[in-house]
């Protein structure tokens, strides 16, 4: 065995793509890649979306995800070159030498079928174990992966465990055939942060434990930085900055990996709250038709003019809940909300047009929200008729300024959604509802789906059009940075009921609830070592108790 | 088990209603029809005296509502009435040409379900080359052409020139079952090329739109080949979409055969349908309507028993 498991030489990968109304064609999305991997060592590979670094990734097991070709360059694998062999040379590859972890492992579990079937599926197939000894290795797997019951969870259908624990089974299913290599592709992306970091050092521990080497594909350097050894930058498919963990973290040479290590450069200072709330929500408690249970518990939280109000929480606290009682799109059960000193209706029925042009709402997929056969001008415009009766020249007026305000420019009006990045349909989202001249904007996980430096721009969008249009934010996130960015106040939120409340300086320093102190130790810093710094720390604290 | 149970329970019910219904709605619909049963039994030479008398005889001058309850209860308890121009107990006439129905149906589904499946799974595994093309086009063919036609056809190749089977196919109950399997030979064939392409669509359709899922890249990343990620991990989550395309067909099987049987004389209920149709034997008329009716809302109704059934969120609740 050579000492280099993996080597990537000029790898270049294309693909064909179909632009509306004109003929397809092939680009090259990565262009000549090239690195090395030893046996039980493990790379990082980071870039925003569109970097290439998933579909570098799945090239090391010689697939292509939709219209992928790899085009030129080399892969080899234990010495062999893949890309030069035949169907049934890179089928024994896959799932025996290398294996994979997917973002979602809700989606990637085959919903018919137990764990168990699926995660010694391969390591069958590829004749490495016998099904029993499959079975007892995966149980093994599944005790090291800190899964409950791990005995008996391979019984169970992927539905019948949480998202964390089906992303250790993932896990599982990569490392039960002993492969010599993994590509974890976001495996804790989707997942809440106090979830996330128990993954994460599963994961860490279980490279650690099997010596297998792995490629680790992320957008978050914070993260990377905690599991690999060596980190490879990428951006549109070229290589910005190679080298160990230790010099791109705290050394970085280049401009853009500058840009990520300091991510988040915004600083807002918090106001006071003035004398009356634009929002007051009061006791409001709710739950879903044909359900026995109440996901709001007595809601109290208020919202003043111009100012940001963060509702932060992992899924399932309810804080999306929360949004949808404020919009009238599920009336509670009991309490009642104040808006601009009137008492709003509970229904969405109820309310008038004047209540719904004052309170507008952005979402976090910007694509679905849009109308994909209209045109930018024709989606901004919409709300200037609707709630001003705008025509001709005003209306075209307005929406330019509106676009310049977005800062995209009179250019983007005759363009359709499918011709902007994500950033930019966001920027029309939140133009759309500027439009309205509302008092308060509904903003719910409007960054998540975006790369970092992207979202940065748009928080500091938001936050510049507050100044100038004088609009109330309620911020729902999951992203504690983002909350630190941009409120004056904070409601922490865990399991349908208020944790926390106050002004961001007061929320955010000690001394803290249990919940609030796991939520803020959870999120990853930007530091070598800090996920085995927290974990010690937890269980000091657990033995100590 | 309990959810599962009450959805089972409430889908049976629905049917039940559905089929109550129906019944409403054929008795309803003979009623309002045109033409006298007493008229056409007597002819047009009748007197009036005889046609009344005739008319009572038979209780069509009752209330309707009344008439429509004694012929429910009748019918729930297998008394589906005398006909009017035999005076033969229509559920002794029926059971027998009803069972040849079930025969040919049967046997015609027993080739044409795993034929169809088969090659769906076929076309998936080559989509878009030559064989998905090749099947598509030979069933979309099939399918295109009026049955009867391609009855005459197979008829005059292979029972008139070839003479491997009989063109007619009669069957009596002395014949053992390879006896009869050889008589209905031709019309299993026509029948066969009439549902292949619906059903062999479907599950071409529905299998290529599990192949979108990210399991799908899971089991191909475990070095599976395709026909192993297409019969493991693609076919198990598409037999809900499959199975009710399956049962629609067996449907059509039971009750659309008339043509065959006419092409064939075949002696099954399409055919006695039609022939007391043709004379306004109305409580014929309505027993074949009602036993139709109830063959494809039960046949639905498995449809969705399976579909619910094989829907591992419902059987293996949290």
């Amino acid at each position: 065995m050579s000492d280099t498991l993996l080597k990537v030489r000029d790898l270049k990968i294309g693909a064909t793509i179909y632009p509306p109304g004109e003929r397809p064609r092939d680009i090259e999305i990565v262009h000549g890649v090239s690195f090395d991997l030893a046996p039980g060592k493990v790379l990082g590979l980071i870039g925003e979306s569109g970097a290439g670094k998933s579909t570098i990734g799945l090239a090391s097991m010689a697939y292509g995800r939709g219209g992928v070709k790899i085009t030129g360059g080399a892969v080899w694998v234990n010495g062999r070159d893949i890309l030069k062999g035949s169907h049934k040379d890179i089928r024994k590859l896959r799932g025996a030498e290398v294996t994979y972890v997917s973002q979602s492992a809700a989606a990637s579990f085959n919903p018919a079928k137990k764990i168990m079937d699926q995660v010694v599926e391969a390591a069958v197939e590829q004749k490495k174990f016998s099904r029993k000894e499959a079975e007892a290795r995966a149980r093994v797997l599944f005790a090291k992966l800190g899964l409950p019951d791990p005995d008996n969870i391979g019984e169970r259908y992927p539905h019948q465990v949480s998202g964390g624990q089906l992303q250790r089974c993932m896990t599982a299913l990569a490392l039960c055939p002993e492969p010599d290599l993994v590509v974890f592709d976001e495996p804790t992306t989707a997942l809440d942060v106090t979830t996330q970091i128990d993954v994460l050092m599963a994961i860490k521990e279980a490279i650690r434990d099997t010596g297998v080497a792995a490629l680790y594909i992320t957008h978050d350097l914070a993260v990377v930085a905690q599991v690999s050894d060596d980190i490879m930058v990428l951006r549109m498919g070229n290589t910005v900055e190679y080298g160990n963990v230790d010099q791109i973290i705290n050394d970085p040479q280049e401009e853009y990996t500058k840009a990520l290590v300091s991510v988040r450069s915004i600083e807002h200072e918090e106001k006071a709250p003035t004398e009356e709330p634009v929002l007051s929500v009061r006791n409001i408690t709710a739950r879903y038709k044909g359900t026995q249970f109440d996901v709001l518990h007595n809601v109290n939280v208020d919202l003043y003019p111009g100012q940001t109000l963060a509702v932060v929480g992992e899924s399932g606290s309810g804080k999306s809940t929360l949004a949808r009682v404020i919009t009238g799109l599920l009336p509670p059960r009991e309490g009642e909300i104040e808006f601009a000193g009137r008492k709003l209706s509970p229904d969405l029925k109820g309310r008038s047009r004047e209540d719904l042009r004052e309170l507008q709402m952005i979402y976090q997929m910007a694509d679905v929200a849009m109308n994909p056969r209209q045109t930018v001008g024709t989606i901004i415009g919409r709300p200037l008729e609707f709630y001003f009766g705008m025509r001709g020249a005003e209306k075209k007026k307005r929406i330019i300024e509106l676009l310049d305000e977005i800062e995209l420019g009179e250019k983007f009006m005759d363009r359709y959604p499918a011709e902007l990045s994500g950033g930019q349909k966001q920027r029309v989202c939140i133009a759309r509802s500027l439009a309205a001249k509302p008092k308060m904007i509904i903003c719910d996980e409007v960054t998540s789906a975006l790369d970092p430096l992207v979202a940065d721009g748009i928080l500091k969008l938001l936050l510049d059009l507050q100044k100038i249009e004088d609009v109330a934010y309620l911020f729902i996130t999951h992203d504690l940075a983002t909350v630190r960015a941009i409120s004056d106040n904070i409601a922490v939120m865990y399991q349908g009921k208020v944790q926390r409340y106050g002004g961001k300086s007061k929320v955010l320093s000690p001394p803290f609830d249990d919940y609030t102190d796991l939520l803020l130790s959870s999120v990853p810093e930007m530091k070598l070592g800090w996920l085995e710094e927290v974990i010690a720390h937890r269980k000091m604290e657990s033995a100590g108790n | 088990m309990s959810p599962i149970v009450k959805l089972l329970a409430q889908r049976i019910a629905l049917s039940l209603l559905l089929l109550l219904l129906i019944s409403i709605v054929i008795f309803a619909g003979t009623i309002v029809l045109p033409g006298d049963v007493a008229q056409s039994i007597l002819g047009q030479s009748a007197t009036p005296e005889a046609l009344a008398n005739l008319r009572a005889e038979l209780g069509v001058n009752d209330p309707p509502v009344q008439r429509y309850f004694a012929w429910l209860f009748g019918a729930m308890q297998g008394d589906l009435g005398t006909a009017l121009t035999s005076g033969q107990d229509i559920a002794q006439a029926l059971s027998s040409r009803f069972w040849n129905t079930l025969f040919l149906a049967f046997w015609a589904a027993v080739v044409a379900v795993p034929l169809a499946i088969f090659l769906g799974l076929l076309a998936v595994r080559f989509k878009d080359r030559w064989p998905d093309k090749m099947i598509s086009a030979v069933t979309l063919a099939s399918i295109s052409i009026p049955e009867f036609l391609i009855g005459y056809v197979l008829m005059y190749f292979i029972a008139v020139q070839l003479r491997w089977f009989p063109s007619v196919a009669m069957v009596n109950d002395n014949m053992s079952l390879f006896e009869k399997l050889n008589a209905i030979a031709l019309p299993i064939a026509v029948l066969t090329l009439v549902v292949l392409a619906h059903m062999m669509r479907m599950t071409r359709a529905a299998i290529l739109n599990v192949m979108q899922s990210a399991y799908i890249e899971t089991a191909e990343l475990k070095g599976l080949n395709a026909f192993q990620v297409i019969y493991r991990h693609a076919f198990p989550n598409a037999i809900a979409p499959i199975v009710n395309v399956v049962m629609l067909n067996l449907a059509y099987l039971v009750v659309g055969v008339v043509v065959i049987e006419v092409v064939f004389v075949y002696p099954g209920m399409g055919q006695y349908l039609v022939d007391h149709v043709s004379k306004r034997d109305v409580p014929v008329v309505q027993a074949c309507g009602l036993i139709f009716a109830a063959v494809y809302i039960g046949l639905n109704m498995i449809a969705d028993i399976v579909a619910i059934l094989s829907n591992p969120r419902l059987r293996h609740p949290k």
